[in-house]
């Protein structure tokens, strides 16, 4: 960075967290509104089912309630929007309430409102409705059966989209190829499960023709389009506010009916409306994430060397789209390959419709299933070609020079050291002693695993050409009077600690401290349109968006101190509050004077403006492409299945880093997602649609005892697509870890002849590898489930 | 989430929650920690009319020694039985098996006549009254009886309580000299409740041979049972690690297991095995003044 | 139809008349507006609705707010004023932020909370034992390495000032 950095790289305690760790903080349920009511939805119980009739008349006259819905009543709100462009898109449009048909279980079909909480749960009993059950298309494969059932009468089939896409020239891969390897591998569904389930505040002052919306979300402004398009009302008087927001992990990366129907009721009843999701509600309604099944298949030398990937994968979308639902499986098509030389690739991805809520971002969104499935083949391939995993790997990385590199994807990878990750994790875990002991302890009767991954990721996202509603970000940045710098920004942080990271950056370039800068987000009447946080975006975009506001601060301030000071601009700095000359730092002045200057106006040079304000909307020239290798230890118990990990290093590299904790903080709550993922998580549905694991009492997160000490390194390449030099971070642990504890797990069974398993890999998925690999009958056979 | 609405009693004696329970019968359900009624309630799954809260009738939690026995209150929690000195030094059994329920916050709400009744085929409890040969204490209005703990759970979410009782005391026998005890549990991983949960309870002559054993297993059927098959097989005998293992493989015999999305009901079965192996194995190093 | 409840809050007497089926943590959410506290789950198992009664952590969802009557309550809101907080924040406050123990923060307050019990109870505990004592409270940001450490830092700090 072009200043100082006095305040950017360091561990600074986070300048949110006092409001947080006193309870003073405030999420949308702890908004108190005067005579707010209460919204609640009745939910569909059917996974498939033809409304009759619906009763709302004992629910009415219950004691407390206001207002009983259906969708008749609400037909003026328009559908749920989805962003994704995908060619031949099949329509699924989803309303608010259920018209004539309920396509999942929770599926909204009635809206009661009371006035408070406990008088609307009992009315959300009191409403009947008759419901004619259909049969239920649950598994996406069968789904895509001729004699299916169809989840939408009005398409053919339950095919959403084809999407394909193909790079070199896979026919001459396949044939030059001395093995081709095949392998079906699936990634499951998971719930993202953020601790504040999501709610909603909407108040509508009609002198003002003003509507209020507060809303635990990932996108304010997108969300404010998106009502004021819905409910057909000036987006102009539509102001979102988001306050603070319990964890999104993309599951608040949405447009949900609640919010408009709140903004709906608001308007209708003159008061405001509230709504709170219940968990359970939160595991049937909210999106759903991953769900992907890939056949991959390989063409490769005997050496090892990479000729070609075919791969086609299968993705369950659910019942109807959400914001982006369609999209992300293509996300996984585009980052195949992985941080491998795979000169030519094919992969075509069915979108399937199913009985169940969508699927679309969650953490990582499309690259933790890309990633998974290359680097579980990685291991497979090297099992297969009997070759140590990490030559395999290293036989196939590009090299730093090649950077940037081209993908037969169609990507270019920005600039990367994908060994220089790979033989710090080594060295960190002392791999070839670690390989040396698994063995003397294998002979002992323990099973110890080593699994690797290579990742490489995708963020900032993205250029706009990329994205379905644009993918730059905004920033205000505001010197005001008193000295103090205010931060406006477009993206939307929920967590991620940009409160900080922002005001150091700011800190540095205006030569103030970070207690002087306060960070605004999240309320669209204060910020500029923006697009939000998610995709590992908000520092390498927004980041770069407000380094490009001080930029022009700074560059204004020292033009006005050159004008005071009667010097030449280029030969002053800006540190410690003072303005001052390099070679002779005793010729100085206060920074204070200087914005003093500024806004009294008196005293400026020719051609400068009053004020200390600068905007900027940045449009990233590229994606950015973080990397890291990172690898897992674990113990398999040949009795009982249960696997316990016995030790986890990440060597991530995302670039310059601006706060290291907070680095820190994310790389090791994604890995703990990913040990939820790989261990415990996995939305399970009975035949009929029915969630089995519709609450915490069946679904299982990790809990602070299940994760190991992990033990984080980073590697430094910074990336050349922004000034800041950031690559983003926020899902590389749902990236990287997934496949590395599976290939530690495998591997712990590699002497069984197991070559492969699917998540979840629950004691009893294990124990069933271990009988059915050990049972005489399957003695020799490479077992694979 | 919320409960539906009822009508509520705080009756501060056993004497006068008796006269509540008569009165209201059926329609009432009594209320100690609330950790098993409650979450019912919540989920709508229950809604008494009459919630009877045995809360403040403060005699229901004492733990003491009587009789040659350790008497524990049924309004004792699983924090007060596991932190207790007395329950650790004469029944270590049951202060082993509170420590397994839950977590922290369950624990200091949560209570072991409130469990009992409950008879959740998944609470850990259960294998511990049963490996013990416990006697539960019910009173009514006109008699107070104790039903062994053998008698006590008859099917799912079903015991040998009738109506008009209220659960009162578990009264335990004490630990002797060379015996040793263990509760050994497969947790289901969302809940925290025994996929399997096996108690393992024995005591050594001079020889070594086990004189007296008792294994009470949770998790693995409608309702917690005591492992006759697997006991007999080690009564009388000077245990080996195969004589161990064998038994611990007859735990749950002629048992149907539970079969659900956490362990099918095959693997319950194998499991159960293994977990009966270790319980018993760690019983026998205590036994022996052995740490484990 | 109501009852008369009557509890000490973070040291103030409160006295309600509530409907008896209210549970806890919607007596201290609404009634009394203490929002520190807060709901992640309907099924006992997340921990959020942390607080302390009568010095013990308690799910205050799974507790009727009627049998809290003449308890002793401190939530977040009140941990500041116990004695340990010595003015400033409580130790384990102190940690959680020193250590980048939270990042979205919803589930701090009961995290934090139910720290104080394990620490007033043991010391000095090893990490395995942080780990079992938070076993209550999920939390899906920060993969509790970092929490783990703020409770030996407000540990660390407690032992200290009590010597």
């Amino acid at each position: 960075m072009a200043t100082a950095t006095r305040y950017v790289g360091k561990p600074l305690k986070r300048k949110e967290d006092p409001r947080l760790i006193q309870g003073a903080a405030h999420y949308v349920d702890d908004i108190e509104l005067h005579g707010a009511l209460h919204l609640g939805i009745v939910r569909s119980p059917y996974a498939h089912a033809r409304i009759r009739s619906i009763d709302t008349a004992r629910a009415r006259n219950a004691p407390g309630v206001l207002a009983v819905l259906t969708a008749e009543d609400v037909r003026a709100i328009g559908p749920i929007p989805c962003a994704a462009q995908i060619p031949d898109l099949k329509p699924a449009p989803r309303l608010v309430l259920a018209t004539d048909t309920a396509r999942f279980v929770g599926e909204g079909v009635a809206a009661v409102v009371a006035a408070d909480r406990y008088r609307l749960r009992d009315a959300l009993d009191l409403v009947e409705v008759d419901y004619e059950a259909l049969p239920a298309v649950v598994d996406p494969e069968k789904a895509l059966r001729k004699d299916s059932p169809r989840v939408h009468a009005g398409l053919a089939d339950n095919v959403a989209y084809r999407w394909e896409l193909e790079g070199g020239d896979l026919k001459k891969a396949f044939r030059q190829a001395d093995r081709i390897v095949k392998l079906r591998i699936t990634n499951q569904r998971l719930i993202p499960m953020a601790m504040e389930p999501r709610a909603v505040l909407a108040r509508f002052e009609p002198g003002e023709d003003r509507l209020t919306l507060w809303s635990s979300s990932q996108i304010p402004h997108i969300l404010r389009t998106q009502i004021a398009a819905m409910l057909k009302f000036p987006e102009t008087g539509v102001y979102v506010i988001v306050p603070e927001v319990g964890g999104g992990f993309g599951s608040k990366l949405n447009v949900y009916p609640e919010e408009a129907l709140a903004c709906h009721l608001a308007m209708k009843l003159g008061k405001p409306v509230r709504w709170t999701e219940t968990r359970r509600e939160n595991f049937l309604c909210t999106i759903h994430g991953r769900d992907q099944i890939a056949e991959m298949e390989f063409a490769v030398k005997r050496d090892g060397a990479l000729l070609g990937l075919r791969a086609r994968i299968l993705a369950d979308l659910g019942a109807y789209y959400q914001l982006l639902t369609p999209l992300i499986p293509t996300l996984t098509g585009l980052m195949i390959g992985g941080c491998y030389r795979i000169p030519s690739l094919r992969v075509e991805i069915t979108g399937v419709l199913t009985n169940k809520m969508a699927t679309d971002a969650y953490r990582g969104a499309g690259r933790p299933e890309a990633t998974y499935f290359i680097e579980r083949s990685m291991d497979y391939l090297a099992a297969e070609l009997k070759k140590d995993p990490v030559e395999l790997r290293r036989k196939n990385m590009p090299l730093p020079k090649e950077f940037p590199y081209a993908t037969a994807t169609g990507l270019i990878y920005d600039t990367a050291n994908y060994q220089g990750a790979l033989d710090l994790a080594l060295k960190k875990v002392a791999y070839k002693k670690l390989r040396r002991d698994q063995a003397a302890l294998r002979k002992k009767g323990r099973w110890i695993g080593i699994g690797l991954s290579s990742y490489v990721e995708i963020c900032a996202l993205g250029p706009s050409s990329a994205m379905p509603a644009g993918g730059w970000e905004s920033a205000t940045v505001r010197i005001e009077p008193t000295g103090r710098v205010r931060v406006l920004t477009g993206s939307s942080p929920h967590g991620q600690g940009e409160e900080t990271s922002f005001a150091q950056i700011a800190a540095d370039f205006i030569g103030v401290s970070p207690d002087d800068v306060t960070v605004v987000h999240g309320d669209t009447s204060a910020v500029p349109y923006g697009i939000g946080t998610f995709g590992s975006r908000t520092l390498a975009v927004g980041g770069t968006a407000i380094y490009h506001c001080l930029e022009k601060l700074r560059d204004k301030l020292l033009k006005i101190a050159g004008h005071l000071l009667q010097d030449d601009p280029v030969k002053l700095e800006l540190r410690d509050k003072k303005i001052f000359l390099k070679r002779d730092p005793k010729k100085s002045i206060a920074l204070g004077e200087v914005i003093g200057a500024a806004y009294t106006a008196k005293t400026l040079p020719a051609g400068v403006a009053p004020g200390l304000e600068a905007t900027d909307f940045y449009e990233p020239s590229n994606f950015t492409f973080p990397f890291g290798t990172h690898v897992a230890v674990v113990e398999v118990d040949p009795e009982t299945g249960g696997t316990k990990l016995l030790k986890y290093v990440a060597v991530d590299d995302c670039g310059k880093v601006v706060n290291p904790l907070l680095v820190e903080g994310q790389v090791q709550g994604g890995i703990a997602q990913s040990i939820g993922q790989v261990f415990l998580e996995e939305a399970v549905f009975d035949e009929q649609g029915q969630l089995l694991t519709g609450e915490l009492m069946d679904y299982a997160v990790p809990r602070a005892a299940d994760i190991p000490w992990i033990e984080s390194f980073r590697t430094v390449t910074p990336t050349p697509v922004n000034p800041l030099g950031a690559k983003g971070v926020g899902e590389a642990g749902t990236i990287g870890a997934t496949p590395a504890l599976v290939n530690a797990v495998v591997d712990a069974l590699a002497h069984l002849g197991v070559r492969h398993l699917d998540m979840p890999l629950k004691n009893e998925r294990v124990w069933k590898a271990i009988r059915e690999a050990s049972a005489p009958a399957a003695g020799k056979g490479k077992r694979s489930k | 989430m919320i409960p539906a609405a009822f009508e509520y009693f705080a009756p501060k004696s056993l004497d006068e929650a008796l006269r509540l329970v008569d009165r209201h019968g059926g329609e009432a359900k009594l209320l100690a920690g609330g950790h098993s009624l409650l979450p019912l309630m919540k989920l709508r799954l229950a809604a008494p009319r009459y919630v009877i809260d045995l809360g403040r009738v403060r005699a229901l939690r004492s733990i003491r020694e009587e009789g040659g026995r350790l008497v524990v209150g049924a309004l004792a929690t699983h924090a007060d039985i596991e932190s207790s000195d007395l329950v650790r030094l004469k029944c270590p059994l049951l202060a082993e098996t509170a420590s397994e329920i839950g977590d922290v916050q369950v624990r200091n709400r949560g209570t072991i006549g409130g469990s009992l009744a409950h008879a959740d085929p998944a609470a850990d409890y259960p294998a511990a009254v049963l490996a013990l040969d416990a006697e539960i204490v019910a009173a009514s209005n006109s008699a107070t009886r104790t039903i062994p703990a053998a008698e006590f759970f008859v099917d799912l979410l079903t015991t040998a309580l009738r109506p008009g009782e209220i659960l009162t005391e578990i009264r335990l026998p004490v630990a002797g000299r060379q015996a040793g005890a263990a509760y050994r549990k497969l947790h289901q991983p969302a809940s925290g409740f025994a996929l399997v949960g096996i108690a393992a309870r024995l005591s050594l002559d001079s020889a070594g041979r086990i004189v007296s054993i008792g294994l009470g297993v949770t998790g693995v059927a409608v309702r917690a049972y005591r492992a006759t098959a697997a006991e007999q097989a080690l009564a009388s005998k000077k245990p080996n690690p195969k004589l161990v293992a064998d038994a611990a493989a007859k735990v749950a015999e002629g048992v149907e297991p539970l079969a659900d999305i956490h362990a099918s009901a095959a693997y319950r079965r194998a499991s159960a095995a293994v977990y009966a192996r270790r319980a018993i194995e760690a019983a026998l190093l205590r036994a022996a003044g052995k740490k484990t | 139809m109501g009852v008369e409840i009557g509890v000490q809050v973070n040291g103030k007497t409160c006295q309600n008349e509530i409907e008896p089926r209210m549970l806890l943590v919607h007596y201290l959410r609404d009634v009394l507006g203490l929002t520190g506290t807060h709901i992640g789950c309907e099924t006992t198992l997340c921990g959020a609705c942390t607080v302390l009664v009568d010095g013990r952590a308690v799910k205050s969802c799974t507790m009727l707010a009627v049998q809290a009557d003449g308890s002793e309550i401190t939530t977040i809101e009140g941990l500041a004023a116990a004695p340990e907080a010595a003015g400033g924040l409580h130790p384990v406050q102190e940690g959680f932020w020193e250590k980048h123990g939270l990042q979205c923060g919803y589930c701090t307050p009961g995290m934090i909370l139910t720290a104080v019990q394990l620490l007033h109870d043991n010391p000095n505990p090893t990490r395995a034992e942080i780990r079992r004592a938070l076993a209550g409270n999920l939390c899906r940001c920060t993969g509790y390495q970092h929490i783990v450490e703020a409770v030996e830092y407000a540990a660390k700090k407690l032992r200290a000032r009590k010597r």
